[in-house]
């Protein structure tokens, strides 16, 4: 069976950068898709660094960079990680430009930068609008020049802890259909959010959350699942990211009186509002009758002109033509909110270091936290490169650290025996409803219970019905029997992963009685800093979720109102 | 509407074999839609690989109604047919169904050195001009799908041949004015493996979902090489 002292799963923006910074050791990343078909690489609109580049910008500086990240954050963000972000990310990003990142350039041959919603300055960077392309192939291309060893299409399927430290993972090669395991001093975890728990999700289908899912139920806490980030727009009706670039570089926001009613909601920023007051603003117009067809309200780029949008938004161009015949040089993009960011994930300090000794994580699957209630466009890919990198460097000096390394072996046996007679029990069973059936019926309550506007009855039918889900699921079955390439196996094994998260998010919501950034609620309309200014952290026990608390790190910001 | 899927699992079958399934399709449905109905609804047991569902991860590439395409770009009306044929990518080994093996194109991919060749780490970003950087925008844009190789009859014919993407791949550093290979990266592309290969015969960018314009890009690289062997700056 492989061993690595370091095992990396994920292979996007912070799995490869973690990867790269242990490089020089016995690391390994393991990955369900080709490190390029990582969700990273869809990332649009840019990632941020106070770098002054442009003259908007002179006065920017990482202090007032945490600033605007710790107040989107609507003051839940832990500080000190938010400054920490803040200043190593003019290193990181001259970091990934010295490696090659292509980005769009200044008259005067700098890095580019735009404005974006909830910053005090233009600091976005960006490769036109596929940011996220442009820095993840950059990152494959050092992990190919450092001979990273990969391997490719293998599906984390639990977490091996032994002796009260993390001993590695088991995963199942999705070409042969094979469990193995792999044996590991430390893990990081690098997979991503968990979107595709929501209908109408930004999300690659990949990103379903089940690998931070399985490291939950073996002990590792989740924080502040609650927040879920809508995206004000995304593509009506196939719900494809349309980047805040487009209203970063002058786009408005259009309801059908041809009004642009952002002037209501935040008459400051206007369409450069953080994303959680502008998806409100959209999905209020939308529920009032002043949206199209109660749907959609209108993108409406055609003042940029031609030239501007071929240079600047070209894939937002390609993909309004591909997927709704609309060109935005001629015409308005039909657009809604639309679940986009999972701003909670598995608790970690700013090293990436979980409670369980040698597991990290890092990206979108962790949560530092410096992005709180409500994450600042751009600061994703930020995230990425800085806590990947702090956590490579934290398991390089964790391995360093321990006396007798190798692998577990009867633990690791132990693993696999125990998913392999899983997914014997589960292709074994005839009868059953099938496994899509359950999915769609978990995506379509939580969109509707658990979404942008939430209140106490609606959540708690939620958390009901996830919990009829997860008997239903028991009784489940798959119909392909085969084990290679099995997608209807991959499905039904990553399931109730999902309904595990979908459980910890409903319930920290309804439990929550406020309305913080993303977390709004209807019959608790106002922040209550007195007592909510927590971080929720979740166990699993059997019975279900176990929510505790912690206090939010504040340094030099005392929560103030949030004006925009 | 009827979908005809190629299948074949070399494990178990002796020979390929098609599938049939009647698809419900509406406005804007789109070929990966319809897969994953099949694989939700009707037969579990179809293989294909998808992630982003929009246009910029390369994974869905296929040979759909005797065009390469991505599933996830194409919409099953602008196919304009009464049936829609999918295959894998042509000449590739077939790992299951619409999988293929895509280890010999990620091999010539490392074969170019895919990154940049600098000096070390610097305190700032290396400097390049809003013109330098736009002359490569197109050739960024690569997805690494394969359709490209795919349709090469140079690959088909000579598995030794780089093919377009790792060439466009090349031409993406030898372009970039921050690259420092030079002539070392021009020797990895130059020979009979390599550029001059190409026979210019366009099924590469006839193929790209991106629209890159890749058979441009290899003859550039033809012509840094020509300037080079006669004494001028690539």
């Amino acid at each position: 069976m492989p061993y690595h002292r370091i095992l990396v799963v994920g292979a996007g923006l912070a799995g490869l950068r973690a990867a790269i910074e242990a490089a020089d050791g016995d690391v390994a990343v393991l990955t369900r898709v080709h490190p390029v078909r990582s969700h990273s690489v869809a990332a649009q609109g840019g990632v941020n660094a106070p770098l002054a580049n442009v003259p908007e910008g002179k006065e920017d500086s990482p202090e007032r960079h945490a600033f605007d990240t710790v107040k989107g954050a609507d003051y839940l963000a832990d500080q000190d990680a938010a400054e920490l972000m803040t200043r190593l990310a003019p290193e990181r990003i001259y970091e990934i430009e010295n490696w090659g990142c292509p980005f769009s350039r200044t008259p005067e041959g700098k890095i580019a930068q735009r404005p974006f919603g909830g910053a005090g300055f233009p600091r976005t960077c960006y490769a036109a609008d596929r940011t996220g392309h442009a820095m993840l192939h950059t990152l494959y291309e050092q992990a190919v020049k450092r001979n990273v060893r990969i391997y490719e299409e293998w599906l984390m399927l639990d977490l091996i802890v032994s002796g009260g430290r993390c001993r590695g993972v088991v995963a199942m090669d999705m070409v042969s259909g094979r469990v193995e395991a792999f044996g590991a001093e430390a893990v990081i975890m690098a997979t991503g959010g968990a979107g595709r728990i929501y209908a109408r999700s930004t999300n690659s289908h990949i990103n379903t959350g089940s690998a931070a899912a399985f490291c939950y139920r073996r002990g590792v806490p989740l924080k502040d699942m609650e927040f879920v980030q809508f995206h004000p727009t995304s593509l009506y009706p196939n719900n494809v990211l349309i980047s805040e670039a487009a209203r970063g570089e002058g786009g408005y926001l259009v309801n059908r009186d041809g009004e642009r009613f952002m002037a209501r909601y935040a008459p400051k920023a206007m369409e450069l509002g953080p994303r959680d007051i502008v998806a409100r603003s959209i999905q209020t117009e939308i529920d009032e009758g002043r949206g199209f067809e109660n749907a959609y309200v209108h993108l409406d780029l055609r003042h940029l002109g031609a030239e501007k949008i071929k240079e600047r938004l070209p894939a937002i161009r390609e993909i309004a033509m591909y997927f709704a015949g609309v060109d935005p040089i001629e015409k308005p993009i039909p657009i809604q909110p639309a679940q986009h960011y999972t701003m909670g994930g598995l608790d970690v300090d700013k090293d990436g270091a979980s409670e369980l000794p040698g597991l990290f994580a890092a990206g979108e699957c962790a949560c530092v936290s410096v992005h709180g209630a409500n994450r600042l466009g751009g600061n994703s890919l930020l995230e990425t490169v800085v806590f990947g990198q702090l956590a490579g460097a934290a398991a390089v000096r964790y391995v360093g650290g321990l006396e007798k390394t190798g692998a577990d072996g009867p633990a690791l046996d132990a693993a696999v025996a125990e998913v392999e007679s899983g997914i014997s029990g589960l292709l074994g069973r005839e009868d059953g409803e099938k496994m899509a059936v359950i999915r769609e019926e978990m995506k379509q309550v939580m969109f509707e219970k658990v979404g942008i506007f939430r209140t106490e009855g609606p959540m708690r039918e939620a958390v009901e019905k996830i919990r009829e889900l997860k008997e239903r699921v028991k009784r489940a079955r798959v119909e392909a029997k085969g084990r290679r390439y099995n997608l209807e196996l991959i499905g039904a094994l990553e399931l109730p992963a999902m309904l595990d998260l979908a459980e910890v998010i409903a319930l920290g919501a309804v439990t929550r009685t406020e309305s913080r950034g993303s977390h709004f609620r209807r019959d608790y309309p106002q922040r209550d800093d007195a007592n909510w200014l927590k971080h929720t952290v979740a166990r699993w026990s059997p019975d279900g979720p176990r929510l505790e608390y912690k206090p939010v790190v504040i340094t030099k910001w005392q929560p103030e109102a949030r004006k925009y | 509407m009827q979908f005809t899927v190629f299948r074949f699992d070399p494990e178990v079958d002796r020979e390929p074999r098609y599938s049939t399934y009647q698809v419900p399709v509406g406005e804007g449905t789109t070929l990966l839609e319809a897969l994953l109905w099949i694989v939700d609804n009707v037969d579990g047991s179809l293989s294909f690989r998808y992630a982003c569902r929009e246009a910029i991860c390369g994974a869905c590439a296929m040979f759909v109604n005797g065009k390469h395409r991505l599933a996830c770009k194409t919409q099953i009306k602008d196919l304009r047919a009464d049936e829609v044929v999918v295959h894998p990518l042509p000449h590739l080994p077939i790992i299951k169904d619409l999988v293929v093996d895509m280890s010999g194109f990620w091999e010539k991919y490392r074969a170019i050195r895919p990154y940049l060749i600098a000096e070390g780490l610097g305190e700032r970003e290396l400097y390049q001009s809003h013109a330098d950087r736009q002359a490569i925008d197109e050739m960024l844009n690569c997805i690494l799908c394969a359709c490209c190789y795919s349709s090469c009859p140079m690959v088909w014919t000579n598995p030794k041949y780089l093919g377009p993407a790792a060439l466009l791949k090349a031409y993406r550093f030898a372009g970039d004015t921050r690259d420092k290979g030079g002539l070392e990266r021009l020797k990895l592309v130059a020979g009979e493996d390599g550029v001059w290969r190409c026979h210019t015969v366009f099924n590469c960018a006839e193929a790209c979902p991106k629209d890159i314009n890749i058979t441009w890009s290899i003859q550039a690289l033809k012509r840094k090489l020509a300037r080079a062997a006669v004494g001028l700056r690539p």
